[in-house]
């Protein structure tokens, strides 16, 4: 009886294809070839291009839960940075335990990282959970509350770090197995950005899986559209927006310890650090979407890191002229999502 | 009359500082078509969202089945086995045809699990439906955005629609076509409180009427008794029922 009802063999040849828009992805690509030429040396370039990439993946990860938040329940979380600070910091604490165990292989040292995320993500998500119920619920549908409860909700946790684990930077150094580089040609690779970027295609992975596949991602996407049609349908949306605000806090305590390892150091003030660049990303690919978070995010990687090699000064900047350009270009993002 | 499937005593709606509904007493029979008819402003739509939950009725009671839901939330009451079509459709643009189907059946988890006797039965209501089975609802016109909302609402049985203003923006053939749907929900006695401006459908669909004005309900009773008083029709709605139709 439940059988699958498509259209007929017969009528498939006039079923109008919905056709992608791969006019950013092409961006992308543009972007990458267009600085072959300007970086001169093809090594050089393979190594800023697998190093944007890597940044960009970690910023994926970092800004992929706030794009969700934001998206289906309408919260500016101005206090996203908190969830990275803690994912940081408790790498800090899980990496600093197993040092010794980490560096005794590759494998072991895998292991470490793995379980430094475990935890980060555990205590992050269990930090956003009580954030949403404690901070963010009470503001629903007020932005300008949300923007000042939120950041302050972010100083009283970065203070917080500081009693924990103190004011100061703290080291995190990469296990001594995932040190150094691949060589490929003349073009060094290093091999944690390898890993880094190995996890966020992962992530991004699970991510469109999810939310292509799945009822909860079918919810989560028409909750981004029409909240209150989701409910007319008989679903309840407030335990739809505690999942996804914890699973985005989660996902960001994992962008805290990707971004933790790849810049080998700590401060409280990692999360306010990391919020400007995931506030242009987020708004560079549309917000509210997944898959223009993850193009706004490499391109975001790799501008920087071209630019840092081509013209630094100009790295200063570059994140915030990218999105100005592709604001001038598509208003509403690289992948608007309707309905807003 | 029998025991109504839905009814609203004494229902008094407030948005912000604004009182809409004024005490709105209606309703509606099980098995039939309720038309709620209206000049604009007259609180109709908000009739239908406070039924839902969408907005809050800050005095009186809606019993559903003899259930109080004026307290209930949106999705309990839809759970009690009432559907909604809004009058902005709310189609999930950036979400399939299939998918829009998928979200609404609550007991599907995905397309293997609708019901296919149902299906067929849609697809034969809105053909247009099967063509455009994988395409985003957002590209679909205006009177296929609509085919797909009403779908929505039937994609599992329901005991009431809420449908508000189907027609509203389509071209006549589009409405003929929704007309053709609607009958033949009301040959399988599915009730329906529709609210609509076309008059012409009012007349082909109407089994019951309800009219509206400033929050309150002022006329009951056989539509056919409403199409046949033009004395009645300028009085309730400005407007001669068979001259507009």
């Amino acid at each position: 009886m439940n059988t699958v009802v498509a259209p007929t063999p017969g009528a498939a040849a006039a079923i109008p294809k919905a056709r992608f828009d791969w006019i950013p992805v092409g961006l992308l690509v543009a972007v990458m070839l267009l600085a072959l030429p300007a970086v001169g040396s093809g090594s050089s370039w393979l190594t800023l291009t697998v190093a944007g990439l890597a940044m960009g993946f970690i910023i994926f990860i970092i800004a992929s839960g706030l794009t969700l938040v934001f998206g289906l329940m309408d919260v500016l979380n101005f206090g996203h940075g908190l969830f990275i600070a803690i994912g940081a910091f408790m790498a800090t604490t899980v990496m600093g335990g197993m040092a010794t165990f980490a560096d005794t292989g590759v494998l072991q040292a895998l292991l470490a990282i793995f379980c430094a995320m475990l935890v980060a993500m555990s205590v992050a998500g269990a930090l956003g959970l009580a954030f949403e119920r404690v901070i963010v619920r009470p503001v629903y549908g007020l932005h300008l509350k949300q923007i000042l409860i939120t950041m302050g909700g972010m100083i009283v946790g970065e203070e917080l770090i500081k009693v924990v684990w103190g004011p100061l930077q703290i080291a995190l150094p990469l296990p001594e197995p995932l040190r150094g580089a691949f060589i490929i040609g003349e073009a060094a690779i290093e091999k944690y950005r390898v890993l880094a970027s190995v996890i966020g295609a992962v992530v991004f992975g699970l991510l469109a899986w999810t939310l292509a596949r799945t009822k909860i991602g079918l919810l989560i996407r028409a909750g981004v559209q029409d909240r209150e049609m989701v409910e007319s349908l008989g679903y309840r949306i407030q335990r739809l927006f505690v999942g996804v605000f914890v699973a985005g806090s989660a996902l960001a305590g994992l962008g805290g310890v990707m971004w933790g390892l790849y810049q080998q150091a700590v401060s409280p003030q990692i999360g306010a650090q990391v919020n400007v660049l995931i506030f242009i990303v987020i708004i560079i690919g549309g917000l509210g979407s997944t898959l223009g978070c993850f193009i706004g995010a490499l391109l975001v990687g790799l501008m920087a890191n071209y630019t840092g090699f081509l013209a630094p000064k100009v790295a200063l900047f570059s994140n915030i002229a990218l999105m100005v350009a592709i604001l001038v270009w598509r208003p509403q993002g690289l992948y608007p999502v309707t309905n807003r | 009359m029998s025991t109504p499937l839905l009814e609203l005593r004494g229902v008094h709606t407030h948005i912000g500082a604004y009182h809409i509904l004024h005490g709105v007493d209606l309703a509606v029979p099980e098995g039939e078509v309720t038309m709620l008819l209206g000049r604009n402003g007259a609180g109709k739509t908000t009739t239908l969202r406070t039924v839902m939950g969408l907005w809050r009725a800050s005095q009186g009671q809606v019993r559903f089945r003899g259930q109080a839901l004026e307290r209930a939330a949106t999705p309990d009451i839809a759970a009690a086995g009432i559907a909604y079509v809004p009058e902005n459709m709310g189609i999930f643009t950036d979400l399939t045809v299939k998918e829009n189907l998928v979200l609404a059946a609550r007991s599907a988890r995905h397309e293997g699990e609708l019901d296919a006797a149902r299906l067929r039965w849609i697809f034969g209501l809105f053909p247009a439906l099967q063509k455009f089975w994988l395409y985003p609802a957002g590209k679909l016109s205006g009177g296929q955005k609509q085919m797909l909302a009403v779908a929505r609402a039937i994609c599992e049985p329901r005991a009431l629609l809420l449908i508000d203003e189907p027609s509203k923006g389509l071209a006549p053939a589009i409405v003929q076509n929704l007309v053709t749907a609607f009958r033949e929900l009301k040959a399988q006695k599915t009730t329906i409180l529709l609210v609509e401006q076309n008059v012409m459908m009012a007349k082909a669909l109407g089994d019951r009427v309800a009219v509206m004005d400033d929050g309150r309900v002022v006329h009951t009773g056989p539509m056919a008794a409403l199409a046949d008083d033009a004395a009645l029709q300028q009085r309730l709605l400005g407007l001669s029922l068979g001259a507009a139709a």
